[in-house]
């Protein structure tokens, strides 16, 4: 007996009963298709959540001086003068895992302009600044090279403060803003972005130049910080390294020392997220998981009532010469060949429904290479595992028995 | 003189029902050469069916030996039997046990099915074969259901000469038929003996026996009567005689 003549067997049989084997796929259809849309539906919200993530910066990387500790007590990290300007450009020249980085001041205070104030702060940002945060200049122009040079006073500012500041539509760009009686030229505005997903406001801000925050507003040396991005969001672990070497050597310190800087990526935040979200992923696949085994129950239940209805014919086969494992392999056949075929309809399905989520709902839908592929080899196994029993029954008959069956 | 297709020395078969043990076969032997057709016949618990499964392989005796063409057939394992059956019997039951919803050809088909040494091509053209040789060549695409018992019966038959066995084992071949159909059918037997077929008929019907070269009667389990018989009647004549059916 060769493998197309028991193929071809076990095709006739499912075809002598075309509404059986189509209500017993039906329940390896609905569970792979379940499978399929549920992880979907999952992988959806994460990736929508890594979106918004990478929205602020999936790669950022924030440097801040820290684990400075004097006579037993810990200070505060604006108050910390560790992190000075030759950091920055050390690691300006040195990191290759870096595609943008800049120093970070900040001075808060209001802003006045004409009769109008509105209590914000100002950072004083390098010109990498914004593409590390993926900011864009809506209106006029980032500060220049030679305006970091010179301290210019110049500023580019948010929509928030726009709003606040000039509230009868007066354009702001050539305007001058005075902040802690310093004044500052408004050259440009950014685009909107609207809160983060932490609540922020993030068009409540104003960008100087940090040389000019740090000589004409604080009068300081050090930095509070430094921002910088990594090549993309694999390579933060990377960078994270490479600059921790090279803070480092910079400081001076000793195998022993601790570090006296902290460094945190924004890694650290969407992986928190996606834990939830893989959660959630696990929790409906176990659900549609559960269906599948389920549909399996059904293969093997509509298999038994089959070998018990076809004992008259299992006998005449045997009586023709099928051997046990002849018998055993068609019935095993015929359960493979309704779940795979299920399985192909259940993809095809679990697709369609995605998408009409997709389309109805507006949920964020992404299909899993991985778990069409599993979905598929799950249903496949199923059929062998649940087919197995019902099939090795029928090769165990014995033909006098089952040729004298009514 | 021509060789010995079955040969049974001493066949014995015990069945155990509960605690007590059944003797259905109490130490049968007889030969059957090539060519001959054998009517085996007993009353119902003569141990006729148990004798059938023996010489059908599909249940081995207690003790004894039964060579079947020459090869021994009780140490044979489960699968062996079934190869051999495939290939050395064909079987012809009362209720002709065709496969449902399926067409002449593809019930014939079915032996040459489980014997890989035939290609697609040549079961096919065999099944063809087979069922011109009843009398069905313009049936081969009727299904199991679109027929008369006489026609499954011919189909029936055509799937035992498939495979060219070295005998054809019939179970009351004729006994779901009405008078008839059963002499039809019986002509198709002796068109088969006639040409060189080995044919065993087993059956309650002593007037079957009358168109067979052959009879052998069983009584509890014993051989009570084995005689050739010398003036065959003609199953074609007797169908000839018979009065026409009203709505032939």
């Amino acid at each position: 007996m060769n493998g197309t003549n028991l193929l071809k067997i076990a095709l006739r049989a499912l075809s002598n009963n075309k509404m059986r084997a189509f209500l017993t796929m039906l329940g390896i259809i609905i569970g792979v298709a379940s499978v399929i849309t549920m992880i979907a539906i999952g992988q959806g919200s994460k990736k929508s959540i890594q979106e918004q993530i990478s929205e602020m910066g999936s790669n950022i990387i924030m440097i801040h001086p820290g684990g400075d500790r004097r006579g037993g007590v810990r200070l505060d990290a604006s108050e910390m003068q560790t992190l000075k300007l030759e950091d920055y450009q050390a690691l300006r020249e040195e990191c290759i895992y870096l595609s943008g980085i800049s120093p970070n001041v900040s001075a808060s205070g209001q802003l006045i302009s004409g009769n109008n104030n509105y209590p914000s702060s100002i950072s004083g940002v390098g010109q990498d600044y914004l593409s590390i945060r993926q900011l864009n200049i809506e209106d006029g122009e980032m500060f220049t090279a030679a305006d970091i040079q010179s301290s210019a006073k110049v500023c580019i500012i948010g929509k928030t403060i726009v709003d606040n500041l000039f509230p009868n539509g007066k354009e702001p760009i050539g305007q001058v803003i005075r902040f802690n009686q310093v004044p500052f030229r408004v050259i440009g505005v950014l685009e909107s972005k609207g809160y983060n997903s932490m609540g922020q406001d993030q068009d409540d801000i104003v960008l100087a130049p940090y040389t000019t925050v740090m000589k004409r507003l604080l009068a300081v040396t050090y930095l509070q910080g430094i921002f910088a991005s990594a090549l993309s969001e694999d390579m933060t672990d990377y960078a994270t390294a490479e600059i921790t070497e090279i803070l480092r050597r910079q400081h001076k310190l000793k195998e022993s020392d601790e570090d006296d800087f902290d460094i945190r990526s924004q890694q650290e935040l969407s992986n928190m997220l996606n834990t939830t979200t893989d959660l959630m992923t696990t929790l409906l696949a176990c659900i549609a998981g559960i269906s599948l085994v389920v549909g399996g129950i059904g293969i093997m239940n509509i298999m038994y009532v089959s070998v018990t209805e076809r004992t008259k014919e299992i006998g005449l086969r045997m009586s023709v010469g099928a051997r046990g494992i002849d018998i055993l392999a068609q019935f095993l056949i015929e359960a493979i060949l309704i779940s795979i075929t299920g399985g192909l309809i259940g993809v095809i399905v679990g697709c369609g429904a995605s998408f009409a989520v997709k389309w109805i709902a507006h949920w964020p839908i992404f299909i899993q290479p991985w778990s069409v592929v599993l979905s598929f080899a799950v249903c496949t196994i199923t059929g062998v595992f649940f087919g197995w029993y019902p099939a090795k029954k029928a090769a165990d008959l014995d033909p006098i028995e089952a040729l004298r069956y009514e | 003189m021509s060789k010995n297709v079955i040969e049974l020395h001493n066949i014995k078969r015990d069945f155990l029902v509960g605690d007590e043990t059944v003797h259905a076969l109490r130490g049968i032997s007889f030969c059957i050469t090539e060519g001959e057709f054998v009517t085996i016949m007993g009353t119902s618990g003569s141990g006729k069916s148990t004798l059938l499964n023996t010489l059908g392989c599909l249940d081995t005796p207690t003790s004894g030996e039964y060579l079947l063409d020459g090869i021994s057939v009780r140490s044979m394992s489960k699968p062996q039997r079934a190869v051999l059956r495939n290939r050395k019997i064909g079987f012809v039951f009362q209720n002709y046990n065709l496969l449902p919803k399926t067409t002449a050809i593809e019930n014939v088909e079915l032996p040459l099915m489980y014997n890989p040494e035939v290609s697609a091509a040549e079961r096919r053209r065999r099944s063809i074969e087979a069922l011109k040789a009843v009398g069905l060549g313009d049936r081969l695409e009727h299904k199991s259901n679109q027929m008369s018992g006489g026609q499954m019966q011919r189909v029936a038959i055509a799937r035992a000469l498939v495979n060219n066995p070295a005998v054809i084992l019939a179970d009351e071949a004729t006994g779901n038929l009405d008078t008839r159909t059963s002499f039809e059918i019986l002509v198709l037997f002796q068109k088969l003996h006639a040409e060189g077929r080995t044919i065993i008929f087993v059956t309650h019907n002593p007037d079957i026996a009358q168109y067979s070269s052959r009879n052998i009667r069983l009584r509890d389990g014993h051989v009570v009567e084995d005689t050739y018989n010398q003036n065959i009647m003609s199953a074609s004549k007797t169908l000839s005689e018979l009065p026409k059916n009203d709505d032939d």
